[in-house]
Order: C-alpha cells, then structure tokens, then sequence
C-alpha cells in the first residue's frame, strides 16, 4: 500500500482526512463529512456556484479551467438529463494523486460528485477510475454503497423530499486517451475511447446527449471543503487567480517521493529540495518534468519559480497534473525523450494522422539517434514533426506528445547533436531492444 | 431472472451481468466493465464471451470486438493465474523499473505478454501505472506492489507462487 508522506510545509486541506480511516462512513461523518452536501442542499445551486467561483480553483486534471466557471456553463433548462462524471482515469506518467484519494477519502469524492449534481442540476453522477485501479473501485464502490445505506444517496436524500441523487461506478479498461473528457465519455457509453468533435461541449451537449459537468477527481474532492471553509478563505491559500492547494506527486531521483499537498504557488525548488529532501544520494540535478510527461522539461536555473497554473505558463511550460518528476546528472535526455515519445506513440488512438503518424516519427527518429546511426538533419526533423503536431489534432494528445518532445530538443539540443556524433551523456537504462520489447 | 440463457459464467457473476446491464441510462454502458468481470473469471475475453456479451448488451458481435482491440487490459489469450505488470514509464524507469522487468523475466523465465509453462505466471511491461512516488512498481492481477527491489520481487513472486498471495478481484 502507498506509503503517506508529510512536510511542515504542507497545507492540509484535500488531504486532512488522510490516514484516518475516513474510508469508514462513520469516521468521515465525524471528521465533518457531508456537512458540505446539505449546506449546498439548503443554500442552493447560486450558493455554490458563487463559492466555488470565489475560492479560484481551476481544475487539478492539467487545464486548470476554472471550476465554479464550467459548472455555470451548463444551461439551467434541458430537456435531457443532465450528469456529473468524475475524471478518475488517472494516466499521464508521473501523476498518482488522484490514486492516494481514492485510498484515503472515497467520500470526499462521493460528496463532491453530489455538490456538482447540486449545483448544475444533475440527479446522476459518474464515477470513473481507470481499469487498473480495481482495487480502489472497491474502496469506492464501498463507500458508496454505504451512502446509500444512510440515506445520504438514492431518493430523498438527507430525508430532504424532492432531492434526489444516485451515483454509478465505473472501470475502464486501460487507454491513456480515455483520460480526455470526451473519450472518457465515449468509454463510458461502451465504445472506443477516441475523442469527439467539440463544439458542442461536453456542458452542452455530453454524455448520453445531455449537459455534462466533466471534473478531475482531485477538483471534485475539492469541493466539499471549499463549501466548508468558504471560498474567499480557500482562495487566499493559493496564489494569485490560483485558489487553494493541490496535491503534488514528486516522483523520480527525489530522496522522499510522496503526494504532498502544498499550496499552490509554492515554490518548485523547495518542493524538490526541502520537501521531497532533494536529490538522491547526493548527486546533481539534472532536469525537471514539472507537471507530468506531457509538460516541457525545465533546466536546474529554471526551477525557482512558482508552482501555479499563470507562473509555469511565463516560465514555459505546464502545472499540468501536478506531477513532478526529477532528474538527476546521469539521465541521458536522448533515452528519456525517447521513453516518453513511446508512451505516446503507444496511447495515440490513431484517429488523427498528425498524433498517429507524428508520434511514430518521432520515436523511430529518435530510436535511430539512441542506437547511434542518427544524422544531422535528425535533430531539425525531430523539431519540424512535434511542431507540425501542435494544435493539430482533435485531442490534446498530439499537444501532450508534441510539447516535451520540443523542450528536450531544444533545451538539450547538444546533448541530441552529441549522440549523433557518438558522444554518449548519461547511464543507458534502456537499450532499444528492451525498448522495442513492449512497443 | 435473467433473459439470456447463462452458458459460461458462475451464477454470481450472471447475477452481477443482469443487473449491470440495467443501472445505466443507456443498456451498452456496461460494455467495458462487463468485458473486464468476465475476462477476470474465464482469464481472457474468448470467443464465448463475446458472444454471451454481445447477447446481453443486444449490439453485434462486431461491436464488442471493436472495443475489446482497444483496451490493453482486455486480452483475448489466456495469461497466467497471476499476471505479472511491471511498470517502466518515466518514475519508473528512473528509480529500476527496467532491472525489476529484466528480474522478472529471468526469474520466470518468460518474455513480454508470455505465459510461464505452469500457467501460473504471465509478466507484461505496462505504461504507467498510476504508482509514480512508489516507484518501481507492478501489479499482479489488481493489486500493487511498489518500491520494489530485486528481492522483495522475489518475495512477492513466491507468495503467489505458493497461493498465498492476494489476488484483488
């Protein structure tokens, strides 16, 4: 079982119920659980909506679109139902957040999925984990059978006449892309998980046809305690346009990886040396990932900078999922470029060609160069295919393929020359063989 | 009572198809994890399957076949009575995941999507597998295992071996 973790400099909002067995419905009660629901149940859906917009928090799937925005999106009459669908498909390499709060505080998310119905008008949520975390969806499907059982779920809930709200889980079966909003609701009505066309948006039109609310479940686990402490006190944690905390996944050659909850804004260099304790075994940083694989590296003088959605944008790259990987002197950046592009040359769902034939490019490009037969042009082909991917494609699978693709080429464009001419940097951890064993 | 004559499945997970199939709005939600319960107690999606699936959801055979290519966990062989999944994405790969897969393979004898000769064991090399700050990690069956080392992989791989192991289903 994943190992909890904790700094002094951590901000326990999302993860204060964390290993204290508030997987029981009856700790969670008394830790202040659905407290939150029927204050919204009797506040109303503006209530919410205006706290949720007051407290700045943007969504912890990688957007960061404001929450309290997309929730007043959806039109408050439809003729179709209208659904919630939790964004449990946690995938993007380097990210596990999500998966400590389905361990920890199954409820959380529960009472979430119900102040999104709430506010939007919904009587059905969804929630979806990834095929691979069946062993959460227990813990999950538990608690949620345990809401029933109180009556905090089904018809009438809290014995409020009229409010009704049901809750449905679901697994996937494995498939990077479903973690798109509108693959993810292709997977749900039981088809290949490839993205759709927008407009229309999922708000508008979504899953079933109906107006959907499609939030990350980290923001839906937000939820319940923004309603508790308030939205202007939950903003004032973050930084500025960037309310509240976040769970950071620090991951790689750290001497303490773990899921910390800091607050957002927090600096990326003491994230990686005061709180994860550095680089392991004392050796020297190399390169930062700082948001899942899909964000564009950062160099050791790139570190000290803010860790919010608007700061890592100026800085160049992504918060993303929050999941920061580090890497330490003796990684070879032509392998770890090459490891990444597999993954998504892996995942792409082949729909559009640019993903499709753009990821295959770049990874037997790169293959080449690793192997040592790389030319010069190769470097210049690497760049002009990921560039040529970007805002291309329907999903941003092609962007999430293209952009750390494009950072290591150009932040490490000697290193890639230096291969070519039969330098090697770096350990080799892989060789192609062992590479191609699985790909 | 259910409306499909039940062929291939324990009357606990027919009971559980018969019901799933009516909690959604629309019948063909069940799909995925329907596909997934089965291949858990049959090993893999075989033919029968699809076509019991197909019957159950009302869509053709062609339909859960178009899915079932889709997703990496659905396999159409069988695996072993444990498969093995090591993970060598990025977090991974920086902290061992490459020598835990290579251990294993040794250890079991076996390649990537292999079945040893026994049938107890299959290994596969996954994508990320969500165990980022546990790394390296693997699955056998659904349950995680993480910060391995050569020897707790040892350890591990003997608990099941001996049937001792746990098998979250």
């Amino acid at each position: 079982m994943p190992t909890l973790v904790s700094h002094p400099d951590e901000v326990k909002v999302i993860s204060r119920r964390f290993g204290q067995g508030a997987t029981d419905i009856n700790k969670y009660v008394e830790l202040d659980g659905y407290k939150a629901v029927q204050m919204a149940i009797e506040q109303g859906p503006d209530w919410v909506i205006n706290t949720m917009k007051a407290s700045g928090l943007r969504g912890r799937g990688g957007a960061g679109f404001p929450t309290g925005m997309k929730w007043s999106f959806v039109p408050k009459q439809s003729e179709k139902p209208k659904y919630v669908l939790v964004n449990g498909d946690e995938s993007e390499p380097g990210t596990c957040k999500d998966h400590v709060i389905f361990l920890h505080d199954p409820h959380a998310v529960i009472e979430g999925t119900m102040i999104a119905g709430l506010a939007i008008g919904a009587k059905l949520g969804f929630i979806y984990l990834r095929g691979e975390y069946r062993y959460l969806l227990k813990i999950v499907e538990k608690a949620v059978a345990d809401a029933y059982a109180k009556g905090f779920l089904g018809k009438n809930i809290f014995g409020k006449e009229g409010v009704d709200f049901d809750i449905i889980t679901q697994s996937g079966a494995g498939a990077y892309e479903v973690g798109e909003e509108s693959a993810l609701m292709e997977s749900l009505e039981g088809k290949r998980g490839v993205p759709r066309i927008k407009p229309p948006f999922p708000a508008v039109v979504g899953l079933y046809g109906g107006p959907t609310v499609i939030n990350n479940a980290e923001t839906i686990a937000s939820a319940p305690h923004i309603l508790l402490m308030g939205g202007e006190a939950y903003a004032k944690i973050g930084s500025e346009r960037n309310g509240g905390t976040r769970l950071f996944g620090i991951s790689g050659h750290v001497e303490r990886p773990g899921v910390y909850e800091l607050p957002m804004g927090y600096n990326l260099k003491r994230a990686i040396y005061e709180v994860a304790g550095g680089i392991k075994d004392g050796k020297k940083l190399k390169a930062v990932v700082p948001g899942g694989s899909s964000c564009p590296v950062l160099l050791p003088e790139e570190i000290d900078v803010g860790l919010d959605f608007d700061q890592m944008a100026k800085a160049g790259t992504m918060l993303g999922s929050g999941g920061i990987v580090v890497l330490d002197e003796t990684v070879s950046i032509v392998e770890f470029a090459l490891r990444v592009i597999s993954f998504y040359q892996h995942e792409s769902c082949g729909w559009c060609i640019p993903c499709r034939e753009g990821t295959d490019w770049i990874k037997k490009t790169l293959t080449r160069v690793y192997q040592g037969g790389g030319s010069k042009k190769d470097v210049a082909n690497v760049q002009y295919l990921a560039e040529n991917m970007m805002g291309r494609t329907f999903c941003p699978l092609g962007d999430a393929a293209a952009m750390p693709t494009l950072g290591f080429v150009k932040k490490f464009r000697k290193e890639f020359e230096d291969y070519i001419e039969g330098q090697k940097a770096g350990t080799p951890i892989i060789t192609v063989e062992q590479l191609v064993g699985a790909h | 009572m259910s409306e499909i004559a039940n062929t291939i499945f324990s009357a606990e997970t027919a009971a559980r198809f018969d019901k799933l199939v009516t909690i959604y709005p629309v019948r063909r939600s069940a799909l995925v994890p329907m596909l997934l319960y089965a291949q858990d107690e049959i090993g893999y999606v075989s033919d029968a399957v699809v076509a019991e699936v197909a019957e159950r959801i009302g869509i053709l055979e062609l339909d859960v076949r178009n899915v079932l290519s889709y997703y990496s966990m659905l396999r159409t062989k069988p695996a072993g009575k444990y498969n093995v999944q090591v993970c060598t994405n990025i977090s991974c790969m920086l902290r061992g995941g490459y020598e835990i897969l290579d251990h294993c393979k040794h250890k079991l004898g076996v390649g990537h999507k292999e079945v040893t000769k026994d049938g107890v064991f299959s290994l596969e090399e996954v994508e990320c597998i969500g165990a980022c700050c546990w790394a390296p990690a693997m699955q056998v069956n659904y349950d995680f295992h993480e910060n391995l080392t050569t020897v707790k992989v040892d350890e591990i791989l003997d608990t099941y071996r001996k049937g001792q192991g746990k098998d979250v289903k």
